[in-house]
């Protein structure tokens, strides 16, 4: 006999009782001991059919393929750069999967990155040790010239990028500045000087309010602007699981 | 004569008054603060980050590191030398092997979870405040844990036995025995037993049944806490 002791979006810290019995299954920050499903984090419960996860309402971010990260050049290898991830690890750029122009061998790399620079990149491998690869071969994914970077908790990104980056589209209209939010918790804002400012105030409220819901009608009728229905085929960001919910 | 009474006229197994709170220092990854009676702890965590220095990482999983602070001015006047002292590195050891049974870094090999804690006010029971604090600073920060860990100390003044010793009780003349116990919140699990001055087997026996008994009471604190932080989110 099974039996669910919590509800959907309850928060539950750390060792909290989810449910009894094996007709439930584990997801992501919970655990098994004993036909018992604990949670293993701070966060909030969601119960999709038998899966039981939580959602984790800090926490460190955990590097996975393909996620777009803002990165920062921190040293120059042999052939490509170490980049700081903003986590534990660093990663590493090849110059292969920088650019497509011919390097001779023995060039000077600056020229291409240099020490200090940000950079859109995507990650292309993780291993079980954490070690990265990233890429810049892919549309999109360039070298952050201009504008400011900021730093949020890597677990608001999907709120601030919004459903379908409904909430991006928003700040956008509203200030005329391009944002692109790194899934590492870095963002990347570029425009006008007061569109800027305008802006990151904008995405230090969403991260301070991420929990509340229906964000982005609220931050529209703060802002001034229309709301604007994104078709699918024309999303500029990839939708993001979890995103607003 | 014996100790029947309390010195602040608390039950044998009451707790001082306690509190909880969560994210008191917005630049780490993880805070909070914990306050019986007049000692107060505050924990800070940040990480997981790179290991420094570089051979202490474990390729296997994270670890944890504490540090322990009392401030120069958290005792009775007479001002406490920073730094580490043998006593404050002994206690940081014993709060890495309290609190290191329930956290999970196996995801974050070759990276460390640092623990600060700072104590600006002391009357006895430091170590418990402090790991109390520490296990809701590391919930905080969202690392992954199989379970909470809560500590209060018990004792024996003059053959009674008591929960949650002040500095007068420590230091009541007859015997005394301070026993600080850290558990795990869910299997009341022993992760720090330590003892000073002298106890009899049999009170040791009750002291530890006591401890279990009342450990639920600052888990109710932490968990309050925690779950405050994130109270208003709408059903």
């Amino acid at each position: 006999m099974s039996n669910i002791v919590v509800e959907n979006r309850d928060i539950v810290i750390p060792g909290d009782l989810l449910a009894e019995g094996m007709d439930y299954i584990p997801g992501d920050f919970t655990f098994r001991e004993d036909e018992k499903i604990f949670s293993k984090v701070l966060g909030m419960v969601s119960v999709s059919g038998r899966v039981l996860k939580v959602t984790a309402l800090s926490g460190p971010y955990l590097p996975k393929i393909g996620d777009k990260i803002i990165a920062k050049v921190t040293d120059v290898l042999m052939s490509g750069w170490r980049v700081d991830t903003n986590t534990a690890y660093t990663a590493v750029l090849n110059v292969r999967d920088a650019t497509t122009r011919f390097v001779r061998k023995g060039e000077d790399l600056t020229g291409i990155l240099d020490i200090g620079d940000f950079l859109v990149c995507k990650i292309s491998n993780v291993t079980s040790q954490n070690l990265i690869d990233v890429t810049m071969k892919e549309p999109g994914l360039k070298k952050v010239e201009g504008g400011r970077i900021m730093r949020i908790n890597c677990n608001k990104v999907p709120r601030v990028i919004g459903k379908k980056a409904s909430m991006i589209q928003l700040i956008k209209d509203a200030t005329g500045v391009e944002i692109t939010v790194g899934q590492n918790g870095l963002v990347w804002l570029r425009g006008s000087a007061e569109g800027e400012l305008k802006a990151q105030e904008v995405v230090r409220m969403i991260e301070q309010r991420a929990h509340e819901s229906g964000l982005t009608d609220k931050l529209s009728k703060f802002l001034g602007v229309p709301k604007r229905e994104i078709a699918p085929d024309t999303v500029p960001e990839p939708v993001v699981e979890g995103g607003e919910q | 004569m014996a100790y029947t009474e309390r010195l602040d006229g608390r039950k044998a197994n009451g707790l001082r008054e306690m509190s909880g709170k969560v994210g008191v220092i917005p630049n780490a990854d993880g805070s909070a603060e914990f306050r019986t009676g007049k000692t107060w702890a505050i924990a800070a965590v940040y990480g997981p980050r790179e290991v420094l220095p570089r051979f202490m990482a474990n390729p296997k999983k994270g670890f944890i590191r504490c540090q322990y602070t009392m401030m120069p001015f958290s005792g009775t006047g007479e001002r406490i030398r920073p730094g580490r002292s043998r006593r404050a590195q002994e206690i940081a050891m014993v709060m890495d092997k309290a609190l290191e049974p329930v956290v999970d870094l196996t995801a974050f090999p070759n990276s460390v979870v640092d623990i600060f804690v700072e104590l600006p006010q002391t009357d006895a029971g430091t170590r418990c405040a402090a790991i109390t604090a520490a296990a809701m600073a590391l919930a905080d920060a969202g690392i992954p844990m199989r379970d909470m860990v809560c500590s209060v100390s018990v004792g024996t003044v003059d053959g009674t036995v008591v929960a949650d010793l002040t500095y007068n009780e420590e230091a009541f003349d007859g015997h005394v025995s301070d026993i600080p116990v850290a558990m795990t919140a869910r299997n009341k699990e022993i992760t720090l037993l330590q003892m000073d001055g002298h106890v009899k087997k049999e009170e040791l026996k009750i002291a530890l049944e006591m401890a279990r008994d009342v450990m639920s009471k600052i888990f109710d604190v932490q968990k309050k806490a925690l779950v405050a932080k994130f109270a208003e989110v709408p059903q």
